[in-house]
């Protein structure tokens, strides 16, 4: 910190004019500042008074709040909110030196596709378990809970329900051996054991668990998620940082692709995950009715 | 691992193929299907024999498909209501018959095979833990397609504690017992009045033969109850609790209170047979198949309490979402508008989605930059040494309390010795009071309150701890003349409890 906050304020409260017109060096140094609380993930407003001054100027300083935008635009970030409860919210650009990468991330899942896609869907999982209906993805007060062995769970019984379905149409979902690439994603979750037993008593990383495990121990080093218990294979609840990233950015991101690949889900804006038709009858073993679309 | 032969000669030799299918019709194809992925799930059965020789050591002389066979069974029978089954217990009950196989080779080697067995049944080596087999349909058009069919033989689950649990799957208790297709309430009943008729006739093999098979029946009506439960309190609202969910509850509860009628009768009826009949045989047989039923029985319990614990669940959970206040919409329903039609596309166009999820979604890291001089300081700054044992503790300074009892040890022992009465012979409080207040005059208030004390006796406490005999109070009407005491003048006395026939008993009601 180069300057006190206090000594730059005076100036724009008397002459507001004049300030947007003349930044001077200390305002960059305050902005720069903001931005690197913002990288701090984990640290709140409310947890550091110059955080909180920081976030309070930029939401009544226009010029400040311009300035701070631009020396995160410039360090390859995406500010999503300035907010007491969420703080300084930025994301990683495409390309930014903050990005994290596949390959950093999981050695094996940067090779194998389907690790690969298991990854992938470990991280959607857990965000559409947090965030199950619209409602709780728009509403700013919404606390999505989570536990690493539902995470799993959920996609599982998801997979059963495709299974029966395939199995009701009378298709044959084997994938055809010289072609693996067309075989369901739903398979390859399915397929995949959920835990298993290591030499060392840690978790196995292959399986699904450990997967989704891997997924939400990085979600609270990046400040989405915070752990609340170890039951059910750890028990979490999202901060306000993970639904902005999962609404704002990721969300229509995955969406923009999927449209691409001329998948069009049309929904009425109501949650999807409904109970099922009365009229239906509860076959044994498949779980309970998880009617989609 | 398995895979089917195939017969590229066979197409050379025939180039007009499509003409001469030797599949008639599609239904054929599919039945032939259905038939080598049965065939394949026994396939890693006939592997642990093959493979036995690729083992270090001299193994031939184990029969690795019975031990297979065996480690099904038990996980399949060990198998709870909430977790699998306790993977030391599986291998500890395993081991007898590995033993007995070759008694003569040292319990390490026979550990090692009951392992090995176990792994390879899950599979451990492959990454999905499970196992692949390749069969070959006809398509619509007539050409011939090669399919993989996985599956799994044991899985491996998460238990409530964090450990790892074991469950057969489907497929396994395909092998074990055969006819998977089958519905599981009508062949549960099946099976127990098949069980009743047997009793009744005193056919007692062939009657617990049908008793380990309702057995299997209502584990697999657990599991289809437990995965229905767990989905509940997973998701409240993907479940339909105006109907279907009560329904399933209620015809849970009937099926439980039928079955426990049932299987309560039958208990009576073994009993029976194992109290009446001479035969050696014919006893330990009846003794085996009361302990299958009251398995059955216990599991049923265990299903109830769960039933019973749903409602109040579904409850708070409705509470909880019903009144919260309903806020803005936004565009995206992560699981019907991403994820349920993901799951539904081939995996090569699925991984494109989740790909540019999990690029926003992760979160940012700081790349961290090290200055060469502050690098050198921390590779040569010597790690801080651990304290092995921690600080020493500091030693407790205890102070005595003062002994505050109102009687001594002696007086207990000599009122305990003034009452220790023969069972014949019961005396009046008032003769034991005037005996004690002889030897100490303390003595008696102690002696009035162990006789009060035994107007209530601890039968229970007694029961179960087998004590062979036991002091009791009785008041007759009669009124106590005593210049320290007022009240009943009671009937002491001891009574002999039969403490072998009481453990018997225990351990029939356990």
């Amino acid at each position: 910190m180069t300057t006190h906050p206090e000594t730059s304020w005076a100036a724009p409260e008397s002459e507001p004019q004049a300030a947007a017109a003349a930044l001077t060096p200390a305002d960059v140094a305050d902005a720069a500042r903001l931005v690197s609380f913002g990288l701090q993930a984990k640290l709140l407003p409310a947890r550091d008074a110059e955080y909180a001054e920081l976030v309070r100027r930029h939401r009544e300083d226009p010029g400040f709040a311009r300035l701070a935008d631009a020396v995160a635009t410039g360090m390859g970030l995406v500010v999503l909110e300035v907010s007491p409860r969420a703080g300084m919210a930025v994301a990683a650009a495409e390309d930014s030196v903050f990005a994290v990468r596949m390959g950093d991330y999981s050695r094996r899942a940067a090779g194998e596709s389907t690790d690969r896609f298991l990854h992938g869907l470990a991280h959607l999982a857990v965000a559409a378990m947090a965030f199950p209906r619209p409602e709780d993805l728009a509403d700013d007060g919404y606390l999505g809970r989570i536990t690493t062995n539902g995470v799993d769970a959920f996609v599982r019984q998801a997979c059963r329900r495709l299974e029966e379905q395939a199995e009701a149409e009378g298709a044959n979902t084997d994938p055809t051996s010289d072609a693996p690439g067309l075989e369901a994603a739903w398979r390859v979750w399915a397929r995949r054991t959920a835990t298993g037993a290591t030499k060392d008593a840690r978790r196995l990383s292959g399986s699904t668990i450990g997967i989704v495990s891997k997924a939400v121990l990085f979600l609270v080093d990046s400040g989405f998620l915070q752990k609340t218990s170890d039951d059910a294979g750890g028990t979490f609840r999202t901060t306000a940082r993970y639904q902005l990233q999962v609404r704002d950015l990721a969300g229509s991101a995955a969406m923009a692709e999927l449209l691409d690949l001329g998948v069009v889900a049309v929904t009425d804006g109501t949650a999807t995950l409904l109970p099922a038709d009365h009229s239906e009858d509860l076959v044994a073993d498949a779980g309970l009715p998880f009617h989609s679309l | 691992m398995t895979v089917i032969a195939d017969q590229p000669t066979a197409h050379e030799l025939r180039p007009t193929a499509a003409a001469a299918r030797p599949a008639p019709g599609p239904a054929a194809d599919e039945g032939l299907a259905r038939r080598l992925k049965a065939l394949a799930c026994t396939a890693p059965l006939h592997d642990l024999e093959s493979r036995k020789v690729n083992l270090a050591g001299e193994y031939s002389s184990y029969a690795m498909a019975e031990v297979g066979l065996a480690v099904i069974d038990l996980v399949t029978l060990n198998m709870d209501f909430d977790t699998g089954a306790d993977r030391d217990i599986v291998l500890s009950r395993l081991l007898p018959r590995v033993a007995a196989q070759n008694p003569s080779r040292p319990t390490t080697e026979h550990e090692r095979v009951a392992r090995w067995v176990l792994e390879s049944l899950i599979n451990v080596g492959s990454v999905d833990r499970g196992f692949r087999a390749v069969y070959g349909t006809f398509g619509a058009d007539g050409s011939y397609v090669r399919r993989d069919y996985d599956f799994k033989l044991l899985e491996e689950v998460p238990g409530p504690d964090g450990g790892v649990y074991l469950r057969s799957t489907d497929e396994a208790v395909n092998v074990l017992v055969g006819a998977l297709d089958t519905d599981v309430t009508s062949a549960q009943i099946a099976a127990e009045v098949k069980l009743e008729v047997l009793i009744r006739r005193g056919r007692l093999a062939d009657a617990q033969l049908a008793a380990e098979q309702a057995r299997y029946r209502t584990v697999q009506y657990a599991e289809t109850l437990r995965r229905a439960l767990d989905a509940t309190r997973r998701n409240v609202r993907a479940v339909d609790w105006m109907q279907a969910v009560p329904d399933l509850i209620d015809e849970a509860l009937d099926h439980i209170a039928d079955r426990y009628r049932h299987e309560n009768a039958i208990l009576t009826n073994i009993r029976k047979a194992r109290d009446e009949t001479e035969e050696q045989e014919q006893k330990r047989r009846a003794a085996e198949l009361v302990d299958i039923v009251k398995d059955c029985i216990r599991r049923h319990t265990q299903l109830q309490t769960r039933l019973l614990e749903a409602g109040p669940l579904f409850r708070a959970e409705q509470d909880r979402q019903a009144f919260a206040a309903p806020g803005a919409r936004s565009g995206i329903d992560l699981y019907g508008h991403l994820l349920a039609p993901l799951l539904k596309l081939p995996i090569a166009q699925a991984t494109r989605p989740t790909d540019a999820f999990f690029a926003r979604a992760i979160g940012l890291r700081t790349p961290t930059s090290v200055r060469v001089t502050d690098l050198v300081d921390l590779l040569l700054t010597p790690p801080v040494e651990r304290e092995h044992l921690g600080a020493e503790l500091p030693d407790p300074d205890l102070v005595a309390t003062p002994d505050d009892s109102r009687f001594s040890e002696a007086q207990l022992e000599a009122a305990l010795e003034l009452l220790d009465l023969p069972a014949d012979a019961p005396r009046r409080l008032s003769g034991l009071l005037a005996d004690a207040r002889r030897q100490d005059p303390d003595l008696p208030y102690l002696v009035a309150l162990l006789a009060v004390h035994a107007a209530s006796p601890p039968v229970g406490t007694a029961y179960r701890q087998g004590e062979e005999r036991l002091l009791f109070a009785v008041d007759d009407g009669t009124t106590l003349d005593d210049p320290e005491f007022g009240g009943a003048d009671l009937i002491v006395g001891s009574a002999l409890l039969d403490a072998a026939g009481m453990a018997a008993d225990r351990k029939d009601a356990s």
